[in-house]
């Protein structure tokens, strides 16, 4: 049924994507023609498309990572046009339509960029170091059993529900992509704040914000200066709040250290 | 082979409590001396891997994805059942059993799904306690909302995102493992085969998907946690990457396979919209909720509106048919999905489907935020709306939603035992990646509750039975065993690289989908399903003579994976399509034309098929061979389900 619009026209567009063999090699913008686009296409599925075009001429496609494309895995990246999952705001690479370019155009596809993310090949980028962090202490220091009842402590809905919009961060690393630094603190402070505002993380909240701070340094990001453009490119719309918590949480933190 | 379900002796609220005393148990300084392999990182996979290190035993988790987190129940929306009856509605353990039995279609195991709904209330304490962030009401508790085919509210959500949340907090609880050293993490790492010494599960074999590099782990038991196999049918609902191979090659191990053609149609997804089309997206059910299920209530009016000589808002409150609200009074919106599904289907074969292709329905929100506010209504679906608006270009609080069925989940899976072990000594099969506990149907929010309640309350005390009574001696991975797997592995991947074919491995699934969707989906028959299996072994054939893998094994090489996929889609689709077909009654999402009632609900056949079907791997291309495990009901009466 082309969807919503069926009169709308497939597009003809020009892609200038990044090819690179694998992390040793050095890689390069290589230019592909690619017609017959639809509207109603998601991004990735256009790129199935070149795919297919590419394997059919026994040429190596290429490689981007994706697994839910329903815009909660965080898995799919692709910096598109010189911004982190495209031109439309809070939207995945996966989710973002391409009714949103327009017949003729050119579209550079690029990796992630940062120190913190080297290249696995061609827009596959390394992101062990976002797991490295949360195991620092993105944690509520609980075993399985022995818990109380879930009503035991009460919690206002309006903490839970902030609690809730920090949760929701996808770790797909856009907010290190589109900062200038590449530096990671929106994706830590999200968790902290998350776990500092519930009464279940409060036990902890110093010695978590301390380690997930000194891993973030650890693997190279870069410091945060306030640009805030790592909130206004998230696509999960994460916000800066979330920075400010961290510091004044690193801040106390620092300053009654409970970390031997 | 006779199947053992081991379940324990007892009145069936006493079973697991007996059953835990049973056990055998590791003493704790010997918990180290054990080492266990946890396949997928999901509820099932990441939840017991935690539990297992918090133990003290040594586990390697593997992954697929680049990180544990990315598993494909980040993705679910609804919610997760649990009977603590906070609303004091009228909810029970019982009763949650209950429905889940009766939501299956009378074809799960009992004494499995009272455990089920026993352990759901612990499963939303230990969530809590991790820091999962329900939703909650103003006096600060957690909120409930109702589920399809239950009259009570039991399902606990984080707004549409609880699949998020709840992965969230068992991939923080499996990262403090990894921090301790507990677990060792193999992300980007896909299971290849399953090594058996003695007759034993004892490792896996895999390949490290960035340099190729072909491994094998070792270990005393070997946990598949791998989710199910939707993706048979190319398009459905699940992640495009979650596949069956690690299910499937445990299979050809020897692993059965049960009830392989129990799969569940969603009723409530986007519908397709062109070939390039690469998945489907659902829309959760509890916006079902709120929103009413209608069509025209005539061809006509149906075919106009199809032409586009008129909108759907030129339709007339009379002209439309809320046939879910007249068929199902008690119900209504909220029968099972398999219901829900099934009658779409029959509105849209009638001709009064919605949509230029006439293959969707309406889900209409007008009545709702006309009594709630419309700021009420974002509030509790916003996001799913937002996730419409973006894919469809229309407003769903302007226009109704258009939705049609899709390929969702797999009720059919792994055999296992009371234990989740199945029958290789040493295998278990959790979560989603087993057949154990929704029977012919799924209800919805349930999901959730059982790879929760695998991985963090079943599987920890019943592994330490199998270990108890397993020596510590290690099994070296230049065993024989391990290097003839390796060998296997390498020479179906050089296989897959030589051919050199016309076809893409995308063509090939694709062509697959469109067999297995056309003749073992919503509705089968015995004719269609024998054309099938024809259909599907020439395909199979076709794909080993002309399917085009380009590169080398020795590189991240995204054909090479998806081959081997689809290569082992090709085998377990026809076992679905001999499994439909030896199943002659309709039962939950198994619909046999043949066997309805004259109101064309499901027609069971409890005398010749309250049993369990699972088959035993002969050979590729060889007739399977079945092993039936009969199903006794002793706590609840086989009646027909109606939702009336």
């Amino acid at each position: 049924m082309a969807g919503s619009n069926p009169n709308a026209k497939p597009m003809d567009l020009t892609l200038k994507v990044w090819r690179q063999k694998d992390k040793n090699a050095t890689g390069q913008m290589v230019t592909y023609p690619i017609k017959g686009i639809s509207p109603d296409m998601s991004f990735l599925e256009m790129l199935d498309v070149l795919n297919e075009d590419l394997l059919r001429k026994g040429e190596d496609p290429v490689a981007f990572d994706h697994d839910c494309r329903e815009g909660i895995c965080g898995m799919c990246s692709l910096f598109i046009n010189g911004r982190p999952h495209g031109p439309e705001r809070g939207t995945t690479t996966c989710q973002l339509h391409m009714r949103h370019f327009k017949d003729g155009d050119t579209i550079t596809i690029e990796p992630w960029r940062a120190a913190a993310f080297p290249v696995h090949k061609d827009l596959v980028v390394d992101r062990s170091a976002f797991d490295r962090i949360q195991q620092a202490g993105g944690y509520v220091s609980v075993n399985t059993g022995g818990v109380p009842d879930a009503n035991a402590i009460p919690i206002p809905k309006s903490i839970a529900d902030k609690a809730f919009d920090a949760a929701t961060c996808i770790g797909c690393g856009a907010c290190v992509a589109a900062c200038k630094n590449a530096s990671a603190m929106l994706f830590v402070s999200a968790k902290v704040s998350q776990l500092a505002m519930l009464p279940q993380g409060k036990t902890e909240r110093k010695t978590r914000v301390e380690n997930m701070v000194a891993q973030m340094d650890i693997e190279g990001f870069g410091a945060c200066t306030n640009t805030g453009a790592c909130a206004a490119e998230c696509p999960v719309g994460i916000s800066l709040e979330n920075i400010n918590m961290l510091r004044s949480e690193f801040i106390y933190a620092k300053a009654t250290s409970e970390n031997m | 082979m006779i199947l053992d379900s081991k379940l324990p002796e007892g009145p069936l609220a006493e079973k697991w409590d007996k059953h835990k005393f049973d056990v055998k148990l590791v003493n704790p300084a010997n918990k180290r001396k054990y080492d266990i392999i946890v396949v997928g990182t999901g509820l099932a996979g990441a939840s017991a891997a935690a539990s297992f290190g918090e133990l003290g035993y040594n586990v390697k988790a593997f992954c697929f994805q680049d990180s544990p987190r990315r598993a494909h129940s980040i993705a679910a929306q609804g919610g997760i059942n649990a009977a603590k009856n906070y609303q004091n509605d009228g909810d029970s353990v019982f009763r949650l059993f209950y429905d889940t039995i009766k939501g299956g279609d009378y074809r799960a195991r009992e004494a499995n799904v009272y455990r089920l709904a026993q352990v759901s209330v612990n499963i939303i304490d230990q969530c809590v306690a991790q820091g999962v962030p329900f939703a909650r009401e103003y006096g600060g508790l957690l909120a409930n909302r109702s589920f399809g085919g239950a009259q009570v509210s039991r399902t606990f959500y984080a707004r549409g995102q609880t699949g998020q949340q709840l992965l969230l907090g068992a991939y923080s609880a499996l990262n403090r493992q990894i921090a301790y050293g507990k677990v060792k993490m193999y992300p980007r790492t896909e299971m290849l085969d399953l090594v058996l010494v003695d007759g034993k599960a004892r490792g896996i074999v895999v390949r490290n998907l960035i340099t190729g590099k072909i491994e094998s782990h070792s270990a005393h038991a070997v946990v598949l946690a791998t989710g199910g196999y939707g993706n048979v049918f190319y398009l459905s609902t699940n992640a495009m990457g979650s596949n069956a191979t690690a299910a499937w090659r445990a299979h050809k191990k020897g692993a059965l396979f049960a009830n392989p053609c129990f799969t569940q149609i969603h009723p409530t997804c986007i519908p397709v919209s062109g070939d390039y089309q690469s998945k489907l997206t659902l829309m959760s059910e509890s916006l079902r909720n709120d929103g009413r299920v209608w069509v025209p209530k005539t061809v006509e009016i149906a075919e106009r509106l199809r032409r586009g000589e008129i909108t759907v808002n030129d339709i007339a409150e009379a002209d439309r048919d809320y046939y879910l609200e007249r068929k199902y009074p008690a119900f209504g919106n909220l029968v099972p999905r398999d219901v829900a599904s099934r009658n779409a289907k029959l509105v849209c074969d009638e001709g009064r489907g919605v949509g230029a292709s006439g293959l969707a329905v309406y889900l209409d929100f007008a009545d709702a935020i006309k009594r709630d506010g419309q700021a009420a209504i974002a509030a509790k679906y916003g996001n799913l709306f937002e996730m419409y608006a973006k894919i469809t270009d229309e407003n769903p609080y302007e226009r109704p939603m258009r939705i049609y069925p899709a390929v969702h989940y797999t009720m059919g899976g792994l055999w296992v035992d009371y234990n989740l072990m199945t029958n290789v000594p040493g295998l278990y099969a959790a979560g989603e990646a087993n057949f154990s506990d929704h029977g012919a149907n799924r209800l919805g929010a349930s999901a959730l509750m059982q790879g929760l309640a695998d991985g963090y309350f079943v599987l920890p005390y019943t592994i330490g039975d199998y270990l108890a009574k397993t020596p510590y001696d290690k099994v070296p991975v230049d065993h024989p065993a391990f290097k003839e797997a390796e060998q296997n592995v390498i020479s179906v991947n050089n296989k897959l690289l030589s051919i050199n074919g016309n076809r893409t491995v995308d063509d090939f699934h694709k062509a697959l989908g469109q067999i297995m969707w056309e003749y073992c989906g919503m509705a089968r028959n015995a004719e269609g399903l024998q054309f099938a299996k024809q259909e599907i072994r020439k395909l199979r054939d076709e794909f080993w003579r002309d399917v085009k893998v380009v590169g080398v094994n020795e590189e991240l090489n995204i054909t090479l994976e998806k081959a081997n996929r689809v290569a082992d889609f090709l085998e377990l689709g026809e076992l679905m399509v001999d499994d439909a077909l030896n199943r002659n009654e309709s039962c939950g999402g198994h619909f046999r034309e043949e066997y309805q009632t004259p109101e064309n609900e499901a027609l069971r056949d409890d005398e010749n098929y309250a049993y369990v079907a699972a088959w035993e791997f002969t050979g590729v291309g060889n007739e399977p061979r079945l092993h039936k495990e009969d199903l006794k009901f002793e706590n609840v009466k086989l009646t027909q389900r109606s939702y009336k």
